[in-house]
């Protein structure tokens, strides 16, 4: 039992670390250009499908994740001058719709361009192995360790960028009073592109990590961005340590949460505690989105005061 | 003699006056979206039939109208009636999810128009719902699940784990299986829809410590969970089985190597040996530069069927009794070999059970094992009065 619950803990910790990299980005550019970006996730797709498609060129993982984020992180520099920029200022249901009509372009675009079936990343031979943390009982791939260690990682840069450098004070500036930082001089524009660039760079570090565990597919996206949002709502919009705390909530209570409740209603034998138990898991996510909106209406750590 | 030829050919004259000169076939399928990749497969399979047949079917010139469901029902609802009304199509297919087809299936059955599909097949349309006007050339929703729940029972299998989507599709993909498989269940596993990280469900599957893991999770869940699964280690102590459409070269595609050893059960294989067969996988890999699928399988075998029941009415299609019943008792070529239709207009086939293998070049792909069935009906076929 001891094996399974800490098992279950580091694919939660694994789970609110990917999630963690799409919503510190949606938060940040949620936070700081106060703008919904939907296709958010279209970046985190687009990011998985380069990552693919270099993978198949090189046939080797870490030069393709990284130049799929190099370039992904390009297309959010372009986007952010061609589309988003613009976007700023008018009310959030246009934004919706303009992002949404991006969400079905690049859709479509991946389609056109590397077709309709999922695409294939390989993980590095040497990754895919497992590790033995608890004797037999319990083994552990490798390749999670990594992902776990990379969001560590990256947590940690972004605390440090945000926290304790003049580029992360002018975006907490931004966040907390765009008007008031723009007249205290800080460039906001060149800004805003930085901070889309970042977000979309971590949309394919996450995409591209995730490659060899999930469906690299059209559509893969949309299925991301619900919790990715729940996250940010939690945390509070706009907040850096809100994303954490809220992605790590939310992957523990997901993955925990569906072990722990069918377990429940199955020692209680409960007909139907199978289907149950599911349903319920389902909705543990949402019924903590929904106590957080009604106790505390901007999240755990909100960024404006 | 003489006269006899004569008076056939003034006959057969008569006969293609009467008849209609050209075919329209509406193929409504899903083109776009997660699930794009199965309605494609099937509109390039149908395509190269109608390649194959010069653009004809039954020798009439035909013209295939082809529109994207976007896996919407309210979408498929709008095309259908202008297939209908606005196009007059003579005979529709292409659905292929369920919930569409039961979705748009009225509107072709109250105007009388044959759908023949190419992929769904609902229980309602097998059973109680069953009609004049609809023939399913693929299989019965549960057949693959049933075929591989009778290989899991011939084979022994003592104790397995089920896992599915907690939805109808789901529910009813574990009840097919069970309807065979008669061990021990020590796990069923009934997991979001739409989910994407199943190492919980791995972790339960491991403590289950089961010799076989029977899976349903279409589209791109089985794609999550076969990369994750296979990526635990657990494929050679509790290998995998799964319907042929989790395992198709679609999936296998997008999964990679370490898909090797997983089984899984089809009315088509990709070797099978008859002529037919041969030229469409040939010619697809050719055409399209890919390994066909069991659906682009079933959009082929949907337009010969077409292609030999308008022969046999020499073309009048305007005579809906005369082509159903064509339709009914042709025998078709066809790239699985053989198959009847049932009293509900469901086929009766074998299946086959497939394992994902490399190849001698490092390639990975499907390769026949057995046949696990032998003209398997559907469990619905008794509700079915047909009229």
């Amino acid at each position: 039992m001891l094996a399974m619950i800490i098992e279950q803990s580091l694919n939660g910790l694994q789970y609110g670390l990917m999630l963690f990299l799409l919503a510190a980005g949606l938060t940040l550019v949620f936070g700081i250009m106060d703008l919904i970006n939907l296709a958010h996730g279209s970046l985190y797709m687009i990011g998985a499908f380069l990552a693919a498609a270099f993978f198949q060129y090189f046939q080797s993982f870490f030069p393709a994740l990284f130049l799929a984020i190099i370039v992904t992180a390009l297309i959010g520099a372009i986007l952010e001058k061609l589309l988003y920029r613009h976007l700023q200022g008018m009310n959030h249901l246009s934004q919706v719709l303009a992002t949404f009509a991006l969400i079905l372009i690049a859709n479509e675009t991946v389609k056109i361009v590397f077709g309709a079936q999922p695409l294939m990343i390989g993980m590095p031979e040497s990754l895919s192995g497992s590790v033995e943390i608890l004797g037999d009982d319990l083994q552990y791939p490798i390749y999670r360790l990594l992902i776990i260690g990379v969001g560590i990682v990256v947590a940690i840069g972004l605390y440090y960028l945000v926290n304790k450098t003049r580029i992360g004070m002018w975006i907490r500036a931004g966040a907390s009073n765009p008007t008031m930082a723009a007249t205290m001089g800080i460039r906001i524009k060149p800004l805003f592109t930085f901070v889309f660039a970042l977000g979309a760079g971590l949309c394919a570090l996450a995409g591209g990590l995730l490659g060899p565990l999930l469906a690299v597919s059209v559509g893969m996206g949309e299925s991301i961005l619900i919790p990715a949002f729940e996250v940010i709502v939690i945390g509070g919009i706009g907040s850096m340590r809100g994303a954490l705390v809220g992605a790590l909530l939310v992957g523990m209570i997901d993955t925990l949460g569906r072990l722990v409740v069918t377990s429940l209603l199955k020692a209680l034998a409960i007909s139907g505690a199978v289907t149950l138990g599911a349903t319920m898991a389902s909705m543990l996510v949402s019924l903590l989105m929904v106590a957080i909106l009604f106790f505390r209406p901007k999240g755990l750590f909100p960024a404006r005061g | 003699m003489f006269k006899q030829l004569v008076l056939a050919a003034t006959l057969s004259a008569f006969g293609a006056a009467q008849a209609a000169d050209n075919v329209k076939i509406g193929m409504m399928t899903t083109l776009s979206g997660p699930g794009a990749g199965l309605g494609i497969d099937i509109r390039d399979g149908f395509n190269l039939a109608m390649k194959h047949l010069n653009k004809k079917l039954g020798g009439l010139p035909t013209e295939v109208l082809i529109a994207d469901d976007a896996q919407n029902p309210e979408t498929a609802k709008q095309i259908s009636e202008r297939f209908l009304k606005k196009d007059k199509v003579d005979i529709a297919t292409g659905v292929v999810f369920s919930n569409i087809m039961l979705a748009v299936g009225p509107a072709f059955f109250n105007a009388e128009t044959f759908y023949i599909s190419a992929n769904a097949g609902p229980s309602q349309y097998a059973g109680a719902q069953c009609n004049p006007y609809f023939f399913n050339v693929a299989w019965q929703n549960d057949n693959l699940h049933e075929a591989m729940g009778k290989h899991m029972q011939d084979k022994g299998i003592k104790k397995a784990v089920l896992l599915a989507p907690n939805y109808p599709g789901g529910k009813d993909a574990l009840s097919g299986v069970k309807h065979y498989y008669k061990g021990a269940v020590a796990d069923e596993i009934m997991t979001k829809l739409g989910q994407l990280d199943y190492a919980a469900e791995i972790a339960q599957i491991r403590a289950a410590g089961a010799d076989a893991l029977y899976i349903f999770l279409p589209g791109a869940m089985g794609v999550n969970f076969i990369k994750q699964y296979a990526q635990s280690g657990l494929m050679k102590k509790t290998p995998l089985y799964a319907p042929g459409f989790s395992a198709d070269e679609d999936v296998v595609k997008a999964v990679g190597p370490v898909m090797e050893g997983v089984f899984n059960t089809s009315h088509w294989y990709r070797e099978m040996d008859n002529a037919t067969n041969k030229q469409f996988v040939a010619d697809f890999q050719k055409e399209y530069n890919r390994l066909p699928t069991l659906y682009a399988s079933q959009g082929y075998d949907t337009a010969l069927l077409m292609d030999a029941a308008i022969k046999q009415v020499g073309g009048k299609i305007e005579n809906k009794a005369a082509l159903r019943k064509a339709l009914e008792t042709v025998k078709a070529p066809t790239t699985r070999g053989e198959y009847r239709f049932g009293p509900n207009h469901y086929p009766i086939q074998s299946y086959y059970l497939r394992e994902v293998v490399k190849n001698a070049d490092g390639s990975v792909s499907n390769k026949y094992v057995a046949k696990v069935a032998d003209k398997l009906a559907d469990a619905y076929v008794a509700e079915c009065k047909m009229q």
